[in-house]
């Protein structure tokens, strides 16, 4: 199987790189399509690039008017000081930082498992009750939102999670988009694999896990990275009352709320929250596509 | 052959034996499916369908999370649509920016994916990572707040005192004639998220000999081509990218709260998220929320359907 698709990408390439000469286009539309698109692109990236400037740059850059788009002599002050400016918080940086890692890896491994095991079962098995599942996650992708989060709160204060990490970790856990991305990704999957499997004896939950799942490792990047960037910007809120449970977005905001005036260390927070989900789309982006092109809704 | 199931006659046929037998016998022989699916179900149960299912009942009540629940029957939909001026103010808002982050993006973000799509394989990456960024970074507000600030450290007032368009500077994020263009602009850049990577996704789904067989049949430019052979062949991704903006246009609130406050001056950017908010987190009066939610979830579940019937109308 990892033969045939190196084979494949490498066929790809070629096409590309022969052809010289595209069908129906003008270079006059690609020129104008190219300049249209970096306009709006900046628009799009400015807001985030000016951040990194921002926290690199020392105090006498912060202020100056013209602001500048650059820095003269980039510092990380700011970074330090953010530690300084947090450790007078009754709970070190650290443990933020701790919670909103240890928060992320529980989701994002909870969310795989729960995701995997469902999908296999709502693409691959025949089942009654199977087209009512399906149905059933495909309007509730809809419900996928924050509309719901004040009937949430009540569902947790009679479970009584609420202040503790579970609050954070177990609504986060089975996301519909999760097992709709899943799904649709496993059933282009060959019945013919699974049925030799059968054959040879695997049951279905090996079947699930030595077959399946290795076979959709694009849908599974594609999860970690939709679980990691929920989890990772989530904020406790009303739900987390004690300190030491508050994740690194609450911090940031804290810090934040101090105004204009302290954007040095403002900047630093949020460039390092913001780093995170960056990094990991850039590197899953090619499997993000894959995984995206079987998202379509068949009826 | 020592079968477990006394419940089946073995000398006829299973799928003979009446239809609650046969799905009764389907559902012993498929449990390990059962099994696959039990914890997704289990945490998609507690968490999302009580939630949703529980807003009606309990917006039929009076309720303050202290005291057990008291029944006032239609009430609080009255009040809500009869009485709550400010309700219909987040309708409106709610529709307008329906209306800016739901058809508006949904369009942009296909005509941003087309024009990517056109591009070299390298820009492809590229372009596809700028335009989907900002919707992963729910921190960069402050970016914005200094752009659009009214005080002394705001960029924008500065540059257009500077050029002189404006005499004095302006209140972006207080005075209401602005907020809500403000926070429209906001949340469209942020709008690129899961649709626009399924529409992005799409195009390359899309056969390439079937452009070559478009060209032989005498289509002439990137134009023609778009409308009459790359929309038809993605109809699923068009469906897919419509149900995320509906679900996230008609949700709209948490930028507009953190960019210029719940509530905003006048309600000027007050949505019916930041109504149940305001209900739900400040007031207390939960009934009342569940009541505004549930409407909420019945406008989505509408816009779903009409959204459904005139893709599935074109496409087919």
């Amino acid at each position: 199987m990892a033969r045939r698709k190196k084979k494949q990408v490498s066929i790809d390439k070629l096409k590309v790189s022969d052809k010289k000469k595209r069908i129906n286009r003008s270079l006059g539309g690609d020129i104008a399509i190219f300049v249209f698109l970096i306009l709006l692109g900046l628009f799009m990236i400015f807001p985030i690039y000016y951040s990194f400037v921002q926290s690199f740059k020392p105090v006498e850059e912060l202020f100056v008017f013209p602001p500048k788009l650059y820095v003269l002599n980039p510092t990380t002050k700011n970074f330090s000081d953010m530690f300084t400016v947090a450790a007078s918080l009754w709970v070190p940086l650290s443990r933020y930082i701790f919670n909103s890692v240890f928060i992320t890896v529980v989701i994002c491994i909870c969310n795989l498992f729960v995701c995997c095991c469902a999908g296999f079962a709502l693409a691959k098995c025949r089942f009654p009750g199977n087209v009512f599942f399906n149905k059933l996650i495909v309007t509730a992708l809809l419900f996928a939102s924050n509309a719901t989060w004040i009937m949430q709160f009540m569902v947790y204060s009679k479970l009584h999670i609420i202040d503790t990490y579970w609050v954070l970790i177990l609504p986060s856990i089975a996301t519909p988009l999760g097992l709709f991305l899943m799904r649709q990704s496993m059933s282009t999957i060959h019945d013919s694999m699974i049925e030799a499997a059968k054959v040879d004896g695997a049951g279905l939950f090996r079947i699930c896990w030595q077959i399946v799942v290795p076979n959709s490792k694009p849908a599974l990047m594609t999860l970690i990275i939709f679980a990691f960037q929920g989890a990772w910007n989530m904020q406790g809120g009303a739900l987390i009352y004690s300190e030491e449970l508050k994740t690194l977005p609450t911090v940031v905001q804290q810090i934040s709320a101090v105004g204009l005036a302290r954007q040095g260390v403002t900047y630093a927070s949020a460039v390092l929250l913001l780093i995170p989900p960056l990094v990991v789309f850039l590197i899953a982006q090619s499997n993000v596509m894959e995984t995206m092109a079987n998202s379509g809704i068949k009826d | 052959m020592a079968n477990a199931n006394t419940n089946v006659d073995p000398n006829t046929p299973i799928n003979k034996q009446g239809k609650w037998k046969y799905t009764w016998h389907m559902v012993k022989v498929n449990k390990g499916c059962y099994g696959l699916l039990a914890p997704f179900m289990i945490l998609f149960i507690v968490f999302t369908v009580i939630p949703v299912v529980m807003s009606l009942p309990i917006g039929f009540t009076n309720f303050n999370m202290i005291q057990t629940p008291k029944l006032v029957g239609f009430s609080n939909f009255y009040t809500l649509f009869l009485n709550d001026e400010v309700f219909l103010i987040a309708v409106r808002n709610t529709l307008i920016f329906a209306i800016f982050t739901g058809p508006f993006s949904y369009v942009l973000s296909f005509i941003i994916a087309w024009l990517i799509n056109e591009m070299h394989p390298f820009l492809k990456t590229l372009f596809t990572f700028v335009f989907y960024a900002p919707s992963m970074t729910t921190s960069v507000y402050i970016t914005w707040q200094l752009i659009l600030s009214g005080d002394s450290y705001g960029y924008l007032n500065a540059v257009m005192m500077d050029i002189g368009l404006f005499t004095s500077p302006k209140q972006f994020l207080t005075d209401t004639n602005y907020i809500l263009p403000v926070v429209i602009i906001v949340q469209l850049w942020i709008s690129m998220g899961a649709g626009f990577l399924a529409i992005r996704a799409g195009f390359q789904n899309i056969d390439k000999s079937m452009y070559e067989a478009g060209a032989i049949e005498g289509i002439k430019n990137r134009w023609q081509e778009l409308f009459t052979i790359t929309i038809p062949s993605m109809g699923p991704q068009l469906l897919f990218a419509a149900v995320m903006q509906i679900s996230s246009s008609f949700t709209v609130g948490v930028v507009g709260q953190s960019l210029v406050g719940l509530p905003s001056t006048d309600y000027a950017a007050h949505t019916i998220m930041n109504h149940a908010t305001d209900y739900g987190t400040i007031r207390y009066e939960m009934g009342y929320a569940s009541a505004i939610c549930f409407v909420l979830f019945v406008a989505m579940l509408l816009a779903n359907k009409a959204v459904n019937w005139l893709l599935g109308k074109y496409l087919d």
